[in-house]
């Protein structure tokens, strides 16, 4: 059986900024490879640099230098149109804020990236349907964000993130706002995605906890190092 | 993103945004109005400028004479004058030809000359006028107490308000009464034994009891020269019939002339519009007559109403701008306040293309619905500007006029400019929109 290429390569990340006259490296010099249809949980305090990794594989920021391969592309020399589309077919995100669009109901949410992609109209109601069964919430079709509750509201996220089918899924702290009951039945959620249909799953998060019941691998970040070298559990 | 889901979006992004939204459209519409209405005032008073000349049967027409009738400044007395090879008697054969010339709707002499008047046995001195045909539909006759002569050949008249009010100052009770018009016939003289030419005419006293069938406020003008000073009017071909003496007769005896057919000092000759006023004038100049129209003052009122209604649209697009300014603001707050919605949208794979787009989208809705909106208004205004000047008119005892007119062009134009000036408007909150940085706009709270 011969081995599947990594879904994710990053090979001497970094992400410098510039505060004044001196240099923020928010990520310095990070490698990591993720293989296809693993479920790893990129784990560090505040400020580690953690979420700025996961900008740079969601395809939202550039690298300063090194590069990121994902599904074989490489980020670094795409173009924003390039990019654009990277974010709408290859991967999927969840926020720890949900960044739902108040004024749309949860059909109208999910939908949101079939219409960036510019899906048939006469397919998506499927699609829509089939992500927010997937997820369990397909009776709160016609409901506004604000009439769900947090662990719902993520659960539309996670739909929405679904719907065209990504390879990849990034969470940043997916669990961040819940209580510990519901972000449970949310990395549960997860987890079953990663199995079927399949996904490669990297989630932010401090919770190491939750991380180790539910991820396949963890990786630490502090001050923009990778500290574990990301060794499977 | 396909157009339809970009509108989608759009409407209802305005919908969110709704009494903010429906100012700027308002404000769209407003500027919009103001530019229609002075645009409709300036197209309204050119129509009404224009259908008045062309009924005063200024700009249709041409004033003909005989070449050698002509004096010049400079050009000596006709006859030490070289004679012109294609200079041609203006006589009844000319008139003929002239009428059959192509676009030609009327060809007529002037007749006017001054005799008196019996009525209920007094005496009255006027001036006698013939009208033409045309002249009953070029609006002088409009609104007159009874009314136009039943043929060419009536023997009817119509007298001039203030003529009329000698006779009777109750106008209306003159209709159907009869008048007597004593006038001067002219009866040519046979030429005499051993002289050459004729033996010019004599004149001979004449009557003629003539029905009034009409009184008429305003003093008709038809053509150069016009019937202005006619204060009582018959038709053209009962006048040529009468063979009245008028003031250039006596020219005429001087005039060598072999001929014993009757030469007119002029004729107006009247084309279907005032376009084909100058390819006609040339047409009789190759006839051998010279020709005179007043196209050129057309040509200056024309130009005076471009440049008056380039001053109107420049007044009209003040208010216009203010309204691009509120669209600028309008989406600029829109960005500040769907920064991470613009974050959102980016992240789940909108192109900047796509969010630039949506901006433009809003920008032209707000836009259109200003332009429709404003153009009604603009109308409506335009409206009550002729209804104000018609009551006041009616006031003063005059009639009233159509001063504002919004053509489809206009109202296309009012629209369309709206959409275009609220696209430009939209340019730079577009982009500004489109280039957000994600990250930066989904850390935005």
């Amino acid at each position: 059986m011969t081995e599947l290429p990594p879904a994710i390569r990053l090979e001497s990340v970094s992400r410098h900024y510039l505060m004044g006259e001196s240099v923020i490296r928010a990520v310095n010099d990070v490698s990591l490879t993720v293989p296809t249809g693993e479920f790893l949980a990129l784990l560090g305090s505040s400020g580690s640099g953690k979420s700025t990794l996961l900008n740079l594989i969601a395809g939202l920021d550039r690298p300063t230098s090194g590069s990121v391969i994902a599904e074989g592309q490489d980020l670094s020399k795409m173009s924003s149109l390039e990019l654009a589309r990277y974010r709408r077919q290859t991967v999927g995100m969840v926020f720890q804020s949900f960044n739902l669009l108040p004024r749309m109901t949860l059909e109208e949410n999910v939908e949101l990236p079939l219409r960036l992609a510019e899906v048939d109209r006469s397919e998506r109601a499927a699609r829509v349907r089939e992500a927010l069964e997937r997820v369990g919430l397909e009776k709160r079709i016609g409901h506004r964000p604000s009439e769900l509750s947090g662990g719902e509201q993520q659960r539309t996220a996670i739909a929405r993130a679904l719907v065209n089918r990504p390879k990849i899924l990034l969470a940043d702290e997916p669990t961040g706002n819940l209580d510990s009951a519901t972000g449970e039945s949310i990395l549960t959620l997860l987890r079953e995605i990663q199995e079927n249909p399949g996904m490669t799953i990297v989630m932010v998060t401090h919770e190491s906890t939750l991380a180790q019941r539910f991820a396949g691998r963890f990786a630490v970040m502090g001050d923009g190092k990778l500290l574990s070298n990301g060794a499977p559990r | 993103m396909k157009f339809r889901d970009l509108s989608d979006l759009a409407f209802r992004n305005l919908r969110e945004g709704v009494l903010r939204n429906s100012l700027t459209t308002l404000g769209v519409a407003v500027g919009v109005a103001s530019l229609v209405a002075m645009l409709s005032l300036g197209v309204g008073l050119q129509q009404l400028a224009s259908s008045r000349l062309a009924k005063s049967g200024l700009f249709d027409s041409i004033f003909v004479t005989p070449k050698t009738n002509l004096r010049r400044p400079g050009g000596g007395p006709p006859a030490t004058r070289t004679p012109d090879a294609r200079a041609r008697p203006l006589d009844a054969d000319a008139r003929a030809e002239i009428s059959h010339l192509p676009h030609v709707i009327e060809v007529y002499p002037q007749i006017r000359f001054f005799t008196e008047v019996r009525y209920e046995g007094k005496p009255f001195a006027t001036m006698v006028a013939g009208m033409p045909e045309s002249s009953k539909s070029s609006g002088a006759f409009d609104g007159m107490q009874g009314s136009f002569y039943s043929s060419p050949n009536a023997d009817e008249t119509i007298l001039q308000a203030e003529f009329a009010k000698e006779l009777n100052p109750q106008t209306a009770s003159l209709i159907g009464k009869d008048l007597i018009l004593r006038y001067a016939e002219r009866q040519s003289l046979a030429a005499q034994p051993g002289e050459e030419s004729s033996g010019g005419f004599s004149v001979v006293p004449k009557d003629m009891h003539l029905r009034i069938i009409g009184v008429v406020e305003t003093e008709p003008a038809s053509g150069f020269g016009g019937f202005g000073s006619g204060r009582l009017l018959i038709p053209l071909p009962l006048a040529e019939t009468l063979r009245a003496a008028q003031v250039n007769d006596l020219r005429d005896i001087l005039r060598d002339s072999s001929s014993d057919k009757p030469t007119y000092s002029s004729l107006t000759v009247r084309v279907k519009s005032p376009a084909l006023v100058e390819a006609t004038e040339a047409r009789l100049k190759d006839l051998g007559f010279s020709a005179f129209s007043l196209l050129d003052a057309s040509k200056s009122l024309r130009i005076f109403f471009s440049v008056f209604d380039l001053l109107l649209g420049i007044f009209g697009s003040l208010a216009l701008a203010v309204a691009t300014l509120g669209i600028i603001n309008t989406l600029v707050m829109a960005i500040l306040e769907r920064r991470r919605e613009i974050g959102v949208l980016k992240a789940l794979g909108a192109a900047d293309r796509d969010v630039k787009e949506l901006f433009f989208v809003e920008a032209g809705v707000m836009g259109f619905f200003g332009g429709m909106l404003g153009t009604l208004l603009g109308w409506l205004i335009g409206r009550s500007l002729t209804l104000g000047t018609n009551l006041y008119l009616h006031r003063q005892n005059l009639p009233g006029v159509d001063i504002s007119s919004v053509p489809w062009w206009l109202v296309l134009f009012g629209i369309g400019f709206a959409v275009l000036v609220s696209l430009a408007a939209g340019l730079y909150p577009a982009l500004r929109a489109a280039r957000l940085d994600p990250v930066q706009a989904l850390r935005y709270e």
